[in-house]
């Protein structure tokens, strides 16, 4: 299941194992696959585990892009 | 060491065991026994009232399956059984529910609460310590709704036969208005009246089985202050309990020559709401409430209705969320329109993820 | 964020797509696999929108649950009512598929046993740890985004000698059937929609041969309606500038090389296996097996399972051809007549990403 949400990470320890935070529910993951995650990245977390980091460019990218197709809309 | 309850062979009524081999029913298309998905309060349940219970009895008053009963002499009477697991949860515990459920379904159907009666069936070897709590809880919680604990029953069953405590408690309140929900039609305002999902949320928490925590309380409140709407153009109240805001308003639609439609983005959530539904994929418009009612009223009088709930603690996040329609859609149907600008149809609960959330 | 759902972007993103399709004379026919995009597309009233637009949205073989064939549920079911003192632990999903021999749900337990829903690998570790005196049996299955976390689950079990707990496993690659339904010729397709986290994991590199090898367009899409709309979006670009691909339209989270350490993971553990699909029968390395070093925390090892997939499914269950993408759900004799969520005849009504039980909830007319 792909069900999987970009939450930010609030804790992590030696095992990799911590707390990310999503709109203010805190659930518990592993990052063991994810070697540079720290505490205040975005990441991805699917069944229990972080597979991907969110990057902070291109997320940026996609909404101005978006963002100019509403302005487009206005004309 | 807190005193345990102890087990004493009951004097009357004889037990039977709850897992007898020949206590089969019928159920549709799972065989010839009683799966949990029963009392989920989706469509098996109501295939099951249907052919189990009103086939049994006769009564004309069971014919809608209400909530509560309308009597002669102006009395309505109601009852529930109530077997939440945990006991207790962020917001509340069985007690708390057991006395709101009863009041709410009464407050409904348009009676005022008076008086409960209180049956504890209760698991040999209960901490007495628990005990206590929920009998205080459940004094506050009759307090707090202005109701009386008039009568009531005490059980004591071996270890393992009941899971530590159910209780069900039934009520009777003075008939104040009749629902009128023949009277419903197009361009009636749908109100709910506050946050979707908060108790089936803390219930579920409360299980430990997710690695989540959140803030979220259970809303399980009594809703007295819905009452006076009765006399204010209410044509039709429910609580939103099992099954959700989708399942009990697609049980009005039914009945109705016309759809009704809600839309999505008015449907008011708390955040805890919010991340759960997408961190846990449940859906809150099937996710049950203690403590919120779902009403309809004519247009004109949506909006004092609005503000009038929201001028109490319990309702300030009230809302028009939908209306009566007979331009889309076809009679019967209830209707979401989608955030993305789609439109399409709900379906009332089938079958349940979350067993005894009340 | 909300800009992903605002209303007036999707209705301009929409007539983008409208105006492409146009050109290259529509309906133009696409194919997601992603159990996860479908359900975007359908609970967002996406799939009518981009009909109106000229685009044909196909669901493909993209649920886990759904493809794997009735023998691994049994398996599964035959050690929770066979074995005594066992915990069966896996996804909600996976115990109301219905089989011969009834669902997980269903299934009275053996002795001391007991069924138990988990929504991670973690969680039935920590069982297995929680409860020694009791076998724990994980029955885990996904594609590749979730593979890697089984994975790890059992290297986990391994260095701790977790002496209580195994997998039965049911794990999936995307990319092998896309090519099996592309030379099966069974589609006329323009087009494919790429899973967005599947392809966190394996990057883009996986599909090069659709673009290189049958000459189509596709594009990696993310789980919201603005995602879903902006792939759709560039596989038409390419269509019109004849120049097929493999884009990445959800860039804030998939690298072209996926994730490195997640593969090494895998590479790991587990070991590439031919696998028989539901609807879509034998596909060469489609699937992973518990690799020998990690032998002891294989199920099917462990309590001499016999798994044979072929035999298989429910009398007139069709979701094998909905998984092909052949048959749309309405077009299933048993789709909302016998076949419906509270009595299902097959996984594809089960699961919430099954194709049917999507259309069901969400696109039923």
């Amino acid at each position: 299941m792909c069900l999987a949400v970009p939450a930010k990470i609030v804790s992590l320890d030696e095992n990799r194992e911590g707390e990310v935070d999503y709109l203010g529910t805190r659930l518990k993951a592993n990052f063991t696959l994810l070697e540079e995650a720290k505490p205040g990245d975005w990441v991805i977390v699917h069944a229990g585990y972080a597979i991907s980091s969110m990057d902070e460019k291109e997320a940026r990218e996609t909404l101005s892009l978006l963002r100019e197709l509403a302005a487009a809309q206005d004309k | 060491m807190s005193a345990r309850i102890p087990y004493e062979p009951p004097t009357r009524i004889k037990l039977r065991a709850a897992a007898a081999p020949n206590s089969r029913a019928k159920t549709g298309g799972q065989g010839a026994r009683i799966s949990l998905e029963l009392g989920s309060g989706g469509r098996l349940m109501r295939d099951f009232l249907r052919r189990h219970i009103l086939a049994s009895f006769r009564s004309p008053l069971l014919r809608d399956l209400p909530d509560a009963a309308a009597l002669k002499a102006g009395i309505a009477f109601t009852t529930d059984a109530y077997v939440v697991d945990p006991l207790f949860f962020p917001g509340g515990d069985i007690g708390r529910l057991a006395v709101n459920g009863t009041v709410n379904d009464l407050v409904v159907s348009g009676a005022v609460p008076q008086s409960l009666s209180l049956a504890l069936i209760l698991e040999e070897g209960l901490a007495q310590d628990v005990l206590k709590k929920i009998l205080s809880s459940i004094k506050s919680a009759a307090a707090e709704a202005c109701v009386e604990i008039v009568t009531g029953d005490t059980k004591v069953v071996r270890q393992g036969q009941v899971d530590k405590m159910f209780i069900v408690t039934s009520g009777v309140g003075k008939i104040l208005a009749r629902p009128a929900p023949a009277k419903v039609k197009p361009g009636d305002a749908v109100i709910v009246t506050g946050n979707l999902g908060d108790h089936s949320l803390a219930v579920l928490l409360a299980r430990g089985d997710f690695s989540l925590s959140s803030k979220v309380k259970s809303d399980c409140a009594p809703l007295r202050f819905l009452l006076p709407l009765w006399k204010q153009g209410a044509l039709w109240m429910r609580d939103i309990t099992r099954g959700g805001l989708a399942t009990i308003l697609s049980e009005l639609a039914e009945r109705l020559p016309y759809s009704v439609m809600i839309e999505e983005e008015k449907i008011p959530l708390s955040k805890p709401v919010r991340a759960a539904a997408e961190l846990l994929g449940v859906d809150p418009l099937y996710l049950a409430c203690e403590g919120r009612a779902v009403l309809v009223v004519p247009a004109h009088k949506a909006k004092t209705a609005v503000k009038a709930l929201r001028r109490h603690a319990l309702g300030r996040r009230a809302a028009v969320i939908g209306r009566v329609e007979n331009k889309v859609g076809r009679p019967g149907e209830l209707l979401l329109a989608t955030l993305a600008g789609g439109l399409r149809r709900l379906e009332p609960l089938t079958s349940e993820l979350l067993p005894r959330i009340c | 964020m909300k800009e992903f759902r605002d209303r007036k972007i999707l209705a301009g993103l929409l007539r983008s797509i409208r105006r492409r399709a146009e050109q290259l004379g529509p309906p133009l026919r696409m194919m997601e696999v992603c159990g996860t995009h479908t359900m975007t597309i359908h609970r967002f009233g996406l799939q009518p929108l981009l009909e109106q637009a000229g685009v044909i949205m196909t669901s493909g073989p993209g649920c886990p649950v759904c493809i794997t064939p009735d023998a691994y549920h049994e398996a599964a079911i035959g050690l929770l009512t066979g074995r005594p003192n066992t915990i069966l632990a896996t996804f909600g999903d996976m115990t109301r598929v219905p089989t011969r021999q009834g669902s997980l749900q269903t299934a009275i337990p053996a002795p001391g046993s007991r069924l138990k829903i988990v929504y991670s690998p973690r969680e039935a570790l920590e069982t297995a740890r929680q409860d020694p005196g009791r076998e724990v049996v994980f029955f885990g299955v996904g594609f590749e985004t979730t593979i890697p976390s089984i994975a790890l689950s059992i290297k986990q079990a391994a260095g701790e000698s977790l002496a209580n707990f195994s997998v039965l496993s049911a794990l999936w690659l995307i990319p092998p059937p896309l090519r099996a339904i592309l030379e099966s010729g069974e589609l006329r397709l323009q087009g494919f929609l790429y899973p967005g986290h599947v392809s966190a994991i394996i990057g883009l590199r996986p599909y090069a041969f659709v673009a290189e090898e049958f000459g189509l367009a596709g594009a990696v899409a993310g789980f919201e309606p603005a995602d879903i709309l902006l792939a759709v979006s560039s596989v038409l670009d390419q269509i019109l500038r004849k120049k097929p691909a493999v884009a990445n339209e959800y860039g804030r989270v998939v690298r072209e090389e996926g994730n490195s350490r997640a593969q090494a993971i895998m590479e790991e553990v587990l070991e590439v296996k031919d696998a028989y699909w539901r609807g879509l029968g034998l596909i060469p390395r489609s699937g992973l097996k518990i690799g020998k070093a990690f032998q002891a925390w294989d199920a099917e090892e462990r309590h001499g399972l016999k798994l044979k997939p072929e035999s298989s499914e429910l009398p007139g269950c069709r979701c094998g051809e909905v998984l092909r993408g052949v048959l749309p759900p309405p077009g299933c004799g048993l789709f909302g007549r016998k076949c419906r969520p509270e009595s299902p005849l097959g996984p594809c009504m089960v699961s919430l990403e099954g194709a049917c039980l999507v259309y069901y909830k969400y696109s039923r007319k």
